[in-house]
């Protein structure tokens, strides 16, 4: 199973980003150690030039680890007609639970390295670069999850069985299965559309304020609506939206809009998604941590495109998964 | 963005100011970008036309096992298996090898009943009695034979067997028939000395494609030395072989890609006095560590997008339009009797994100921390040349 070529392109990735972080990670704990902004020494300079590499290795491993989740998604997809009884990703993944455990910990990474770029960025800007000692106390956690990354994409695609018969979405996603899968798709569709509805029109509305007012206080509800909003989201594509996609009363899964057949409407669907949560997050965040001047200032100077930025991809999120609703031939609820 | 188009230009002038140390890293890239790519573009396409050629095939192929090894299998068991509802035509199949010592080829030799079987792609007719016969294109070159002519083999007593050639296979159909010479099932049994009521194996047909899983299990049930093959597992095999072939491949020029990486390092490493001193003037000028640092990456990004794409393109060339000669030995199987074939042109996103993972992350990997090394030169140092 491991010599598939997609299994070789993802865990050489994860390899490479891993061993690149681990050094960036060795190398930030010197810098907390004896970094002094105050002093002109020589190992000063040398640190301050050493940042510029730790930022363009988190930088690539970003690029990577983005390009990496795609792949494994489609990986997954793409292996399913090897298992007796898979019909999608999802058949895959419980060919061998582990796979869960991946696409968590892939998207933990994601938001993780793409807030540490975010910021990293903003102290760059500022000459007194105040979250020095911060961005590189993450690191060292970054190097654990890219080794969870590594160690269980490994163990799931070693422990992939072709002979083994597995379950596939039909039946994880089946009301009344017993799982907290089937108990997410036996969710009443009216009133998951409601709750979701009513949820994303408080978060855009949030977004829309936070743009023409400058509350901190707003900011930070934000950041926790950012956090409810996507595990609702990711509720609602199983609960309702993959039935208007599919147009099926039964069929639940969120990973068959990844195929080719429903033009694989999910990439950009899921990309619109945690591109627009992360946006919503970043302001939240940027309050928490703009203590100087020189980070407030920088962080005002940008806070106004990431809210944009929140605000069109999660309309990108809601405009795909209700196009179907509004305009779909299939109806859920008769009139 | 405007800055980056900028930094971008500047980088292209000065990978043209140093031609020739980036002309051998982009040779010795694009041709390890080449060897991985044509292992992927050939074996997908062995794997589509294999595949399609498959799902023709039977439902269940119903062999009989002694003592663990494929044994004849009597016809009788074909009326056991029709009896089974849902189950369509059942057919007793005799098909052998034959090892030619002559052309040191091996030829699979398949019987038909007369006038039953219509075969699509045929040059002249099919068998019309037990004196003819019919041949692919490899044992017709191997044979120098044509229709009309005779074929001469040795039976399995050990005695010259000759039969006139009625047709052959049309080389578009070489991947399957290359090394297949078709008898009528009574002449074949007489070649091979078979005993009467026996064949090789059962072709089973089933009517609902839902239900092939359960009839291969009743079968089993009903005649337990027997062992009923699916067309699913035969698939699923078939898919696996493809990958593990093609991750055999890979995994080996792996190697390769290592290689290349030290040299990507070596060559990013030992910048010329030149490149010192342009890097002390950008900076000089203005330029800080992140610009050039961003130059140096961007200078990387040109030479893997180029690379890649006359790697690509090269393999495309190799797979496609030569019909990769390099590779098909490896990949295609293990008969003498190769078929000339023509690889289906297939390339999709899934394939170049997979190269891209291959050969674009080891090069940038190994190359950020020259780039950086180079970025930070002290401006200073860097124009007095120290």
């Amino acid at each position: 199973m491991i010599l598939h070529p997609g299994i070789l392109a993802l865990l050489l990735g994860a390899l490479v980003s891993l061993v690149l972080v681990f050094f960036a990670a060795l190398v930030g704990v010197k810098i907390m150690l004896h970094w002094d902004p105050s002093s002109s020494s020589a190992e000063q300079l040398r640190l301050e030039r050493t940042t510029y590499l730790i930022s363009t290795i988190v930088g690539l491993v970003l690029c990577f680890s983005i390009f990496s989740g795609l792949l494994f998604l489609y990986t997954i997809d793409d292996i399913h007609s090897l298992f007796i009884g898979a019909m999608c990703a999802t058949g895959t993944l419980n060919a061998n639970p582990i796979g869960w455990n991946v696409l968590l910990i892939k998207g933990i990474i994601f938001f993780l390295a793409s807030l540490w770029v975010i910021f990293n960025a903003i102290d760059q800007s500022c000459e007194d670069t105040p979250l020095v000692r911060k961005k590189y106390a993450v690191l060292p956690i970054l190097t654990l999850l890219l080794a969870a990354d590594l160690v269980l994409q490994f163990r799931f695609f070693t422990g992939l069985h072709p002979e083994r018969i597995t379950s596939c979405c039909g039946s994880l996603f089946a009301t009344g299965s017993g799982t907290v899968a089937g108990e997410l798709a036996g969710l009443p569709p009216a009133t998951t559309m409601i709750v979701f509805y009513a949820a994303a029109f408080i978060w855009l509305c949030t977004v829309l304020l936070c743009l023409g007012n400058r509350s901190g206080r707003l900011r930070l509800l934000l950041f926790l609506e950012s956090l409810l909003l996507l595990p609702l989201s990711l509720v609602a594509v199983i609960s309702f939206i993959s039935l208007y996609v599919y147009q099926m009363p039964s069929h639940h899964c969120p990973f068959d809009m990844i195929q080719k057949n429903y033009s694989f409407i999910g990439y950009p669907l899921y990309i619109g998604l945690f591109v627009g949560i992360l946006f919503g997050l970043v302001p939240g965040i940027g309050r928490v941590l703009r203590r100087t001047t020189s980070l407030k200032r920088e962080i005002e100077k940008r806070e106004r495109k990431w809210l944009l930025s929140a605000f069109v991809f999660f309309s990108l999120f809601l405009v795909l998964s209700s196009w179907h609703i509004l305009f779909g031939k299939f109806q859920l609820f008769s009139h | 963005m405007i800055r980056l188009l900028k930094i971008l230009e500047f980088a292209l002038s000065s990978l043209g100011r140093r031609k020739f140390k980036n002309f051998s890293i982009i040779v010795v890239y694009s041709l390890t970008i080449t060897a991985l790519a044509s292992v992927l573009l050939l074996t997908s396409s062995l794997k589509k036309t294999a595949l399609n050629v498959l799902v023709d095939g039977p439902n269940i192929v119903v062999q009989r096992l002694a003592g663990g090894r494929h044994d004849l299998i009597p016809t009788d068991y074909a009326r056991i298996i029709e009896k089974i509802p849902g189950v369509g035509r059942v057919k007793p199949r005799i098909w052998g090898y034959y090892y030619d010592s002559l052309y040191h080829a091996n030829y699979t030799i398949l019987g038909i009943d007369r006038g039953s079987e219509q075969f699509a792609m045929v040059e002249g007719k099919t068998p019309a009695g037990d004196e003819q016969c019919m041949v692919g294109q490899g044992v017709a070159e191997a044979q120098h034979a044509e229709p009309g002519m005779d074929l001469l083999l040795i039976n399995s007593k050990g005695i010259g067997y000759s039969c006139e050639i009625s047709g052959t296979f049309k080389a578009k159909s070489a991947l399957w028939t290359n090394d297949l010479i078709v008898f009528t099932t009574g002449a074949l049994k007489r070649f091979f000395t078979m005993p009467d009521g026996l064949a090789t194996d059962i072709t089973v047909e089933v009517f609902n494609a839902g239900e092939v899983a359960l009839v291969a299990q009743k079968i089993k049930r009903l005649l337990p030395d027997t062992r009923p093959i699916t067309i699913d597992e035969i698939l699923h095999t078939y898919e696996s072989i493809f990958n593990w072939r093609s991750g055999m491949m890979l995994t080996i020029f792996t190697s390769s890609l290592l290689a290349f990486s030290i040299l990507a390092w070596d060559k990013a490493t030992g910048i010329s006095r030149e490149e010192k001193r342009e890097i002390g003037i950008l900076k000089a000028i203005g330029w800080d560590t992140g610009d050039v640092l961003t130059l140096k990456l961007c200078e990387g990004a040109v030479i893997s997008v180029t690379a890649f794409l006359i790697g690509i393109s090269l393999a495309y060339i190799h797979v496609f339009l030569l019909n990769a000669p390099l590779l098909v030995p490896v990949l295609k199987g293990w008969s003498v009797l190769f078929p000339r074939f023509h690889p289906v042109p297939y390339i999709d996103g899934y394939q170049i994100i997979i190269l891209g993972f291959l050969t674009i992350v080891p090069y940038m990997a190994s190359t950020v921390l020259p780039s950086w090394k180079a970025a930070i030169t002290d401006p200073e140092n860097a124009m007095r040349g120290v």
